[in-house]
């Protein structure tokens, strides 16, 4: 049996029926690609081999090639690391704490979140390998492998080893969250299909039959997984910020960074969804699933935290003030007012200022300016880091020792390299993997469609 | 009649049609085969008496078996094999242990359950399923009646009792 509430905006619109959510969903991973995919993936590629040429210089010359230089030994690449990670957030948060409240909204839109999320911290994870200099040797210094030092064990003190730990467990876990999500769909596509087709599909499918006994083992490793993901998903963002806030660098040693970091994560990983899913509902028609009122939704998160986040920055800057300690006094007046100014107006006006355009119901149910906000957002939660990162480090302890951080062509190529292998890896994802979870979609048509609340 | 090769498939639209036809049919001393959905539906495991799955209790095992393992690779490698001080602290540094212990756990319990999931399930990319009706994974439920398991009803009696509790077809399905 189920309530249907007769004030809340049905999830489904268009009186769709369970064959035409098959349909809808299905359509374009049978059907030829378009010419606007095609174009969008040409641009993918060729920013990732523009991008590849700079991590070449990379590898090849070696850290050098970056603008780092003594005072500011960390710079883009955590910045880039930390942004990525962040915006993964969001496709957790969706799949495992929505599902954990019981948010039915989520089930449109969780397959290309959780997606982003494994892509996004396939781009995060490039940035320490490649800072390692000599990742082929990484190994040794990330994990606890036995080593001709005696063995020289990892630190298990340091919270970069953490991270290492952290990072790799969040990327596996949703991965293996997203792909029993996908085996459902994958049998619906393989049972439509002949050929070839079905059978690449029916290995992904892994003999999916839809039996009850499955779909009940199904459902409580579903909810299992979420419950082990959401503790996850926090510790992920709390161990960065540990990177930071575990030193004794003005600046950096504050005990609020971890759910400042968390709200912050969650708040660009929502401002990310909206932007791909607001091409993707209208590339691939699927308006009647991802509905304004997702979008609506989608757009009340990034409210809250994104004030969750404006509030973090002005009690920072009063515990500053409040410590009596004179050198973070110092390294907050110099964030708001010295030579970074600019970067930490950005930052404020994007993180703190834009997001509260969304207190107004024709600004939030507004697609054109979502679109526009979500990318405000993005750019204002990787000035966030910036901010924090090169702002605290270049003002050192010695007048002496101050510093400019100025990226180089490397810097700026290596960041493109990983837009391209996001935009490659989610384009694909978009055109080989249906990016709607139908089976649960269907499991809401009877309850949350339009034609149900008529 | 050999077992698990001549079945009556009920057709059936809609969930909650499916749910009721489910007692109807059992009530009526028919034993169902399973039944195969297109979703996932809710209280279906109750009216078919299944027991609830034993996946939580595989996980909270693996679980364990995370906690102990990181812990004592943790101590074993900061206290015993190589002693080293940093920052002063004591060599078993029991708090700074803890993210390490709460990740591996988390990876074990879930990699541990997956794992445990997919073996009960029979889920493998090289498994061949035996597909009743390629409707199953679009839009219909189908409740499977092994015809050797109720060779006392026959076929036709268990076909009106389908039709009589609303399935909207009534085939026949046989399986080398």
């Amino acid at each position: 049996m189920q309530v249907t509430s007769s004030v809340r905006e049905p999830l489904i619109t268009g009186g769709k029926t369970l064959k035409d959510v098959t349909h809808d969903v299905s359509r374009q991973v049978e059907g030829k690609p378009t010419l606007g995919w095609i174009l969008g993936l040409l641009v993918a590629v060729g920013t990732l081999l523009l991008g590849s040429l700079a991590l070449v210089a990379t590898l090849w010359e070696g850290i050098g090639m970056w603008g780092l230089n003594k005072t500011i030994g960390w710079a883009w690449d955590i910045t880039n690391f930390v942004w990525w990670v962040g915006i993964g957030h969001a496709g957790t948060l969706i799949s495992a704490v929505l599902l954990l409240f019981r948010q039915k909204w989520r089930m449109a839109i969780n397959r290309a979140a959780e997606a982003m999320t494994i892509f996004a911290v396939i781009c995060a994870a490039m940035f320490p390998i490649i800072h390692m200099g000599r990742p082929w040797l990484g190994a040794y210094w990330a994990l606890p492998l036995p080593n001709t030092f005696g063995s020289l064990w990892v630190n298990f003190n340091s919270p970069l080893l953490w991270d290492v730990f952290a990072i790799s467990t969040y990327f596996s876990v949703s991965l293996v969250f997203w792909y029993i999500g996908l085996i459902p769909d994958f049998a619906t596509i393989r049972d439509r299909a002949t050929g070839l087709r079905r059978t690449i599909y029916g290995a992904l499918s892994f003999g999916w039959d839809g039996a009850a006994k499955t779909w009940s083992r199904y459902e409580s490793v579903a909810l299992i997984l979420a419950g082990l993901a959401t503790p996850l998903v926090l510790s992920v963002h709390t161990i960065v910020s540990f990177d930071f806030a575990t030193s004794v660098i003005p600046g950096w040693h504050t005990t609020i960074f971890p759910p400042y970091f968390v709200a912050g994560a969650i708040f660009s990983g929502f401002a990310m969804v909206l932007t791909l899913m607001i091409i993707t509902r209208k590339v691939f028609k699927l308006e009647d699933y991802i509905t304004i009122g997702h979008i609506e939704l989608m757009n009340i998160v990034i409210i809250i935290t994104g004030s969750i986040v404006g509030i973090a920055y002005i009690t920072e800057f009063f515990i500053a003030w409040y410590s009596g300690v004179a050198a973070e006094q110092y390294a907050f007046m110099n964030r708001a007012f010295g030579p970074y100014a600019w970067a930490y107006w950005s930052m404020m006006t994007c993180n703190v200022i834009s997001p509260q355009l969304f207190w107004f119901k024709k600004i939030r149910t507004s697609i054109v300016a979502t679109f526009a906000l979500s990318i405000v957002v993005n750019i204002g939660m990787w000035f966030e880091r910036f901010v924090i990162i090169v702002t605290s480090l270049h003002r050192d302890y010695l007048p002496s020792s101050w510093a400019m951080f100025y990226p180089t062509l490397s810097d700026i190529g290596v960041y493109l390299f990983t837009f391209g292998l996001f935009f490659t890896l989610f384009l694909l994802f978009a055109k080989f993997f249906p990016v709607i979870n139908m089976a649960e979609v269907k499991s809401i048509v009877k309850s949350s469609s339009e034609k149900v609340n008529k | 009649m050999e077992r698990d090769k001549n079945f009556v498939l009920g057709v059936f639209d809609d969930e909650d049609v499916l749910l009721d036809a489910i007692t109807k049919v059992r009530g009526n001393g028919v034993k169902i085969h399973e039944v195969y959905s297109p979703f996932p539906v809710h209280g279906i495991d109750d009216v078919l008496g299944y027991k609830r799955s034993k996946l939580p209790i595989a996980a909270f095992l693996f679980g364990l078996l995370g906690t102990t393992l990181a812990l004592t690779m943790q101590f074993y490698m900061m206290k015993f094999d190589w002693p080293m001080i940093i920052g002063g602290k004591d060599h078993a540094a029991f708090p700074d242990f803890i993210p390490v212990t709460f990740e591996l756990t988390v990876l074990l319990a879930a990699f541990g359950m997956c794992g445990v999931f997919f073996v009960s399930s029979n889920l493998k990319p090289w498994a061949q399923p035996r597909i009743f009706d390629l409707r199953i994974t679009d839009d219909k439920h189908v409740v499977a009646i092994d015809l050797a398991t109720n060779a006392g009803l026959g076929e036709e009696k268990i076909g009106d009792i389908l039709k009589s509790s609303g399935a909207s077809e009534v085939n026949k399905k046989s399986f080398e």
